[in-house]
């Protein structure tokens, strides 16, 4: 453990959860030169009430304008170990499953080139090595770039894209999550390392509507298995269902926790007669009945996702959810995924062309309007969507049905 | 149409001339080769990348994206 005094962050050592103060003390211990330092600078920072970090500037690797991010400290007479202590972003294998072969290459790297402080994930999703440098990075990037690894995304470009593990192990996966975001993250290296967009763009997938990776929330295009045809009921395992109902020592109950959960109210359940039958078409994919009764409940056979877009956390601006642009879209491995991409392309062109300097795609929708943004991108108008029925009733339709008629003559 | 070497070279001159006075984000220097040379945004982004990994320009963060001519590292100045 390192032996830099510091009884304001010590405080959070305390309690049962990891502490990051003892994970960084114990990780001193094999780089001071930088630890020891950044432990000074966070206990400054605590009884400064404010951080020392500043970032930005024009470090990175030849040739790319993405993966490091400048950090500096304001302070460096006092902490000259992190008078520079940059970020490395590393693209992660796509469902994050890792060998251990791979993970202490990994580790051997930053040890050797940096803080040896890593973060998995950060929350783009990807490797996080934290603090090194401006003359290490050229010498960590060879080695890193040698072994097949890449720097993800940063400023302006495109992040790097993240997915759920999807059908690797989740029975839920209506589309091939992992296959999907490799091939995408392949076919936008040039826009994920040289930012040219008018501010970051992050796309994510799910492979289901429970939405493991927070796409719906967190990404500017977010890709979301769905299914178009019925739930589909194993018969067999529902009888298992029906007679833990039955039990009252498994606390299971068919009608409170699934039929009377269900958003949309389209179960309908006879314990009697032990049947349920979900009226389909009213079904709208929240997946809880699924989600209580994996065994007996599936998603349907006819998948492919639906595209939502503009989600994003508060920055310039406050947060915003996706807005559904594509209701249903089959995403075709054998097709190389074209439709998505055709849509991507559209997308950039208009955002590059039209979306001003720091101004996220969700925000450029609202600021030219839905309606206007779909016929940009030749898209149809779709009754799914409109978030929310509208609310101001002195809209009148009759007048635009006038104009149509006499339009057509 | 003109080659990607000639788009580079547009690019370039453009933010040497302004050096100092004014900041590029890539998106500007596209918007720029696309007007004074009818350059199509394919070549103008590989010109970009001809003119980063010859280290004639580089990427900045301040706030966004900018592509300068190569000095000390920003920030750092203090
Ligand atoms: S989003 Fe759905 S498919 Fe992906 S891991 Fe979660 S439950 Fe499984
Ligand atoms: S998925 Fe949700 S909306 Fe659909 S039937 Fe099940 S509980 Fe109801």
């Amino acid at each position: 453990m390192s032996d830099v005094k510091t009884p304001m962050l010590d405080e959070l050592s305390g309690g049962q959860w990891p502490s990051f103060v003892d994970q960084i003390k114990q990780e001193a211990v094999h780089t001071p030169r930088y630890n020891n330092d950044m432990l000074k600078q966070l206990e400054i920072s605590y009884s400064d009430n404010r951080g020392h970090w500043k970032h930005g500037g024009l470090v990175g690797v030849t040739g790319y304008g993405a993966g490091i991010i400048g950090r500096y400290t304001d302070i460096p007479n006092e902490v000259p170990g992190v008078a520079q202590f940059h970020t490395v972003r590393v693209i992660p294998p796509t469902g994050l499953y890792y060998t251990t072969e791979a993970l202490r290459f990994l580790m051997g790297i930053w040890n050797k080139y940096g803080s040896g402080l890593m973060n998995l994930h950060g929350t783009t999703g990807d490797i996080i090595f934290l603090g090194t440098r401006t003359n290490h990075l050229e010498l960590m990037w060879d080695e890193l770039a040698a072994a097949g690894w890449d720097l993800g995304g940063s400023g302006s470009s495109n992040r790097t894209p993240s997915a759920c593990l999807g059908k690797s192990r989740c029975d839920a996966a209506c589309i091939d999550t992992m296959d999907l975001i490799h091939n995408i993250t392949n076919h936008v290296m040039d826009e994920l390392h040289r930012p040219a967009f008018p501010y970051k763009f992050k796309i994510k997938a799910s492979g289901c509507p429970n939405d493991c990776v927070a796409a719906n929330a967190r990404s500017d295009l977010a890709i979301i298995g769905i299914w178009k045809d019925d739930i589909r009921i194993n018969a067999a395992e529902l009888k298992n269902y029906f007679a833990k109902h039955k039990d009252p020592k498994q606390g299971f109950d068919m009608v409170n926790h699934v039929a009377l959960m269900c958003p949309s109210r389209c179960i309908e359940v006879d314990v009697n007669a032990e049947t349920l039958n979900i009226r389909n078409g009213e079904c709208v994919k929240c997946m809880h009945c699924i989600n209580v009764m994996p065994k007996a409940l599936h998603v349907g056979e006819d998948t492919g996702a639906v595209i939502l877009m503009g989600a994003k956390a508060p920055i310039v601006e406050g947060a915003l959810m996706g807005t559904v642009l594509v209701p249903f879209m089959k995403m075709d491995k054998d097709d190389d995924y074209q439709d998505f991409k055709d849509l991507l392309e559209k997308t950039w062109d208009y955002w590059e062309e039209n979306g001003q300097n720091r101004e996220r795609i969700g925000e450029t929708i609202q600021r030219v309007g839905l309606a206007y943004f779909l016929q940009q991108l030749e898209l149809e108008p779709n009754p799914n969507q409109i978030n929310a029925p509208r609310d101001n009733p002195y809209i009148f339709y009759d007048e635009f049905f006038d104009e149509e008629e006499e339009a057509a003559g | 149409m003109a080659t990607v070497e000639e788009v580079a070279e547009c690019m370039f001159k453009e933010v040497e001339q302004f050096s100092g006075k004014k900041r590029f984000k890539p998106g500007d220097l596209i918007k720029h080769v696309q007007k004074e040379l009818g350059a199509d945004k394919d070549q103008a982004k590989l010109a970009i990348r001809a003119l980063t990994e010859d280290g004639r320009l580089v990427y900045s963060y301040f706030g966004g994206t900018w592509l300068e001519l190569p000095y000390q590292e920003g920030a750092a100045k203090g």
